[in-house]
């Protein structure tokens, strides 16, 4: 018989627990605060209101909000319509459905439309311990695919808050992965400034350079520190827009560190790492380099520190894995 | 500004049907310059969108975009051969213009884009057109616009099951706003209908739709379930269309039921002898 794990698969909406500053609903916060001045902002979920944090919408400005049940390709086609009439529509569900269910009506209905539709997806990533029906692993992928579509993975808290501020006044058809409920503090409100289209050079130092979105950037500032302890100078450069994704930005880090290490909780192929790798070969550069995300596979059910670590997403991970870079290996 | 259509009792049946002959005209001209064409549609189609865009829908021909416009969504794309009908005949394209139907760089696609004035949605993905017109009926309302949203789908195209989601959700959300019309012309890609959906006017009426259902080729009985539909009463209308494809042209209005008719280049002038023919 299999050792017992320690861990256990949270129910839908627990949560693990959050150490460390954080911030309640940054993302139904935010709406919120720029619908107050913003009349024709709507929104929209499919069933999943309260597990994607657009509820305080709907108790703010019920007549502005509709939830339409479980319907994703409705969802996205009735968002397109109330852009249609002029409306900034922001709809919720989960990554999955946004992704594989809606993926025809996001990029007719919406996109090829520009139609002024925010996709905000929750339980992206490995952020759930539900398995493949859940976990929304490809998404970033998925999306980039789609002609006029930006594609947004913020990092924590205050990502979330200035991004929702940004796709809100920006045109256009977007998909935006979420943090729910408690979500971390890891960059300071005062000096972040989230900027549509650009990455942001969070950390300098010139042995190795981590590329990252999403809560992936948040694990390798960790990673940074527990190289530095080691005596490695660790640059962290934080994605949050994939698409358009800021080449230059990344080919001035390339230009200054020997290795590069890509970090995403995605599938490695087809998100960060491949506009990476794309934007090296295209600029005539082949810097050492490491690939950190998941591997091309559906993910079991289970408890998120395991799977994480299991998959080589937890801090110690990404820190074994720039150290054996180091030493060459990719 | 000048909004055309101030619905007027008597409807003027014979204008109506002047306009019908008028668009087909132009769809037989179209199809036989491109040698095909989604011909057998459009002509089945015609006479509702000659009551819609002469009689019903408030709109601007001079400014199609002009927000308090009534919305008409041609879900199925591929009926395009009939919106240009219908536009040019409105003036809101040139008739001239039609010659270049489906032809590269053109405008007037086979299948409708959002890019050409007049034309609300991207059809043709057949299934996206209800939600979206849920979504504008919504939308409308919001803006205490009284405004409405007429939205064409057909037989065919209830098979996809996002029409079913739109469907719950139109009296869900009260969209007294709202008209769908189904194109029930029997056939669909692989022929005639190849998978059961009737009773179709049921369907609507047990999701809670006001559903009614005529003779689609008649124009007094478009006019008056149009008028009909009008009430706003709380409910989404939907008037299933029974409709002939090839309408107007015996020849084709007899042919094999076919998604996409063939007809042989000696045929048009024959054709053309016919719809003359039977004007009136």
């Amino acid at each position: 018989m299999a050792e017992p794990t320690k861990g256990r698969t949270l129910a839908m909406g627990e949560q693990e627990a959050v150490p460390g500053a954080a911030i309640d609903m940054p993302f139904g916060t935010a709406l919120v605060e720029v619908a107050r001045w913003r009349p024709e902002i709507v929104g929209l979920t499919a069933d999943l209101g309260k597990y994607t944090d657009i509820h305080p919408l709907r108790d703010a400005f019920p007549d502005r909000f509709f939830n339409v049940g479980m319907a994703e390709q409705n969802l996205i086609a009735v968002a397109a319509g109330l852009a249609k009439t002029g409306k900034i529509a922001f709809a919720t569900t989960y990554g999955v459905f946004a992704t594989r269910r809606a993926y025809d009506f996001v990029a007719i209905a919406c996109a090829h439309s520009n139609a002024n539709v925010k996709i905000v997806a929750g339980l992206p990533r490995l952020t759930t311990g539900y398995g493949g029906t859940h976990q929304a692993i490809e998404d970033l992928g998925l999306m980039m695919l789609v002609p006029n579509l930006t594609v947004i993975d913020p990092c924590d808290a205050t990502d979330i808050m200035q991004a929702t501020a940004a796709i809100a006044d920006a045109p256009g058809t977007f998909y935006m992965r979420l943090q729910r409920a408690r979500v971390p503090v890891v960059l300071d409100p005062k000096r972040y400034r989230f900027r549509l289209g650009k990455a942001a050079l969070l950390r300098e130092g010139g042995d190795v350079g981590i590329v990252a979105t999403g809560i992936m950037t948040a694990r390798a500032l960790e990673a940074a520190d527990a190289l530095a302890a080691e005596g490695v100078a660790a640059s962290v450069l934080h994605v949050p827009t994939l698409k358009p994704f800021d080449r230059e930005a990344l080919l001035a880090l390339a230009s200054r560190v020997p290795a590069l290490a890509v970090a995403e909780n995605h599938v490695s192929r087809g998100g960060l790492a491949t506009l990476v790798t794309e934007a090296l070969f295209d600029a005539g550069l082949s810097p050492l380099l490491a690939r950190i995300g998941l591997p091309d596979r559906f993910i079991e059910c289970g408890s998120l520190p395991h799977l994480q670590d299991k998959y080589g997403l937890s801090t110690p991970r990404v820190v074994e894995r720039v150290r054996a870079l180091l030493k060459g290996k990719r | 500004m000048a909004v055309l259509n101030q619905p007027s009792d008597p409807p003027p049946l014979a204008t109506l049907a002047a306009k019908a002959h008028s668009m087909r005209r132009h769809m037989l001209g179209m199809a036989r310059q491109l040698g095909q064409g989604y011909i057998g549609q459009g002509l089945g189609i015609a006479d509702v969108l000659a009551a819609l865009y002469f009689h019903e829908l408030r709109w601007d021909p001079a400014d199609v975009r002009w927000a308090g416009r009534d919305r008409f969504l041609l879900s199925t794309g591929h009926y395009s051969i009939a919106l240009w009908a219908a536009l040019a005949e409105a003036g809101v394209i040139p008739v001239a213009e039609l010659a270049t139907y489906g032809a590269d760089e053109s405008r007037l696609e086979m299948s409708t884009l959002d890019s050409t004035p007049g034309v609300e949605i991207i059809g043709g993905s057949l299934g996206h057109g209800l939600g979206q017109a849920v979504g504008m009926a919504l939308g409308l309302r919001l803006d205490r616009s009284d405004a409405r949203v007429f939205c064409e789908l057909s037989d065919g195209e209830v098979q996809e099951g996002s029409t079913w989601e739109a469907a719950m959700a139109a009296p869900h959300f009260k969209l007294d706003n709202l008209v769908a019309l189904v194109d029930c012309n029997g056939i669909q890609a692989d022929g005639p209908v190849v998978i059961g959906i009737e009773p179709m006017r049921e369907k609507f009426a047990s999701f809670g739709w006001d559903a009614s259902e005529i003779d689609g080729n008649d124009m007094a009985a478009v006019v008056a379930a149009l008028a009909a539909a009008r009430r706003r009463d709380g409910r989404p209308k939907a008037i299933v269309l029974r409709t002939l494809p090839g309408k107007g042209i015996p020849a084709l209005e007899t042919r094999e039921k076919a998604h996409f008719v063939r007809i042989e280049p000696d045929e048009w002038d024959a054709l053309a002898r016919e719809l003359e023919a039977g004007r009136g």
